[in-house]
């Protein structure tokens, strides 16, 4: 009885599993098609693929690292801290650009 | 069921009984050693992202076929090693050892195929006459942000297989529990998480218009 209750319980994780693959693999796709046809300027396309890329990261840690079934400590303990250092390292980025308007051409 | 949480209820904390995480101190520790790498790994992408923003004239060397193709197809074989890889982790968790270590194979084998294609990828690209400080297109920094960014990566990708490796053999002899596979589908996944953010930022910005 239990065991079938258990193999259902996996059968259904491995389904969900395969769906966030087929997820990733369609948004590299839709990154992949995004380039090859080059509509947008560099840094619109780096939004967008860093939009594209922030949601594939999350599906990654959520469902195949599992963080999403871990208790609401851990997720509080390692998605804030991360998310704001990793905003930190990103103030410096708009100076990149005044880099770009102020050399030479 | 019922006598083990009045167990965990007459625990305080200050005796060491209740864990705040419900998390083995493995997984806790692999956890913490993620977190400090993706700031590396983050560190060294918002750096070459700015350099690349920054620089009109950055090399744009990578070809529809063969760079970004066979870029697409190492993505696609390290999303697949890291289906494996949660299948591994499943299988162990049900504690079948057999076919646990069997995943944790073909995870290996995906991480094998990633290196031989990206080596190939860098031999191509060495031919062609990039090194750390030049290359023969434009702003000479892209060889160190390239070799540098994909060389770390390339590193973590080969300590995973190395490291899975092990955790095959022990789960295989029965020396290692559920949370040793738990711990290493973790820092597989964050492998292939890093890879999710260098594809799209060193080629898919960089596609050759020619």
């Amino acid at each position: 009885m239990s065991t079938g209750i258990e193999h259902n319980h996996a059968e259904a994780g491995s389904r969900l599993y395969v769906l966030v693959w087929i997820y990733l693999l369609a948004i590299t796709a839709v990154e992949v098609v995004l380039a090859y046809m080059h509509l947008f300027s560099t840094h619109v396309m780096l939004a967008i693929l860093m939009i594209l890329s922030v949601v594939k990261a999350a599906l990654i840690v959520a469902y195949f690292m599992h963080l999403k079934f871990e208790r609401a400590s851990l997720i509080l303990s390692i998605v804030p801290a991360g998310v704001v250092v990793i905003s930190l390292l990103a103030v410096f980025f708009p100076d990149g650009f005044r880099v770009l308007e102020l050399q030479a051409r | 069921m019922a006598d083990v949480n009045l167990e965990q209820l007459r625990v305080t904390p200050w005796d060491g009984g209740v864990s705040p995480y419900d998390i083995g101190h493995k997984k806790l520790g692999m956890w913490l050693f993620l977190l400090s790498d993706s700031l590396t790994f983050s560190a060294l992408l918002i750096g070459y992202s700015y350099v690349r923003t920054a620089n009109a004239n950055w090399p744009m060397p990578f070809h529809i076929w063969p760079s970004i193709t066979l870029a697409t197809l190492m993505t696609l074989i390290l999303l697949s090693s890291s289906l494996t890889m949660v299948l591994a982790v499943a299988a162990s968790k049900n504690g079948d050892r057999q076919k646990a270590v069997r995943y944790i194979g073909l995870t290996m084998l995906g991480g094998v195929g990633f290196i031989v294609l990206h080596g190939n990828e860098w031999m191509e690209l060495i031919h062609e006459g990039v090194r750390l400080w030049t290359n023969p297109w434009g702003v000479p920094l892209f060889g160190a942000t390239f070799f540098t960014l994909t060389g770390l990566h390339m590193a973590h990708v080969a300590s995973g297989v190395i490291y899975l490796g092990v955790i095959a053999a022990g789960v295989a002899k029965g020396r290692f529990d559920h949370e040793d596979v738990e711990s290493s589908g973790l820092y597989w996944h964050f492998v292939d998480l890093v890879w999710m953010f260098i594809f799209p930022l060193v080629y898919l910005l960089s596609v050759s218009s020619k």
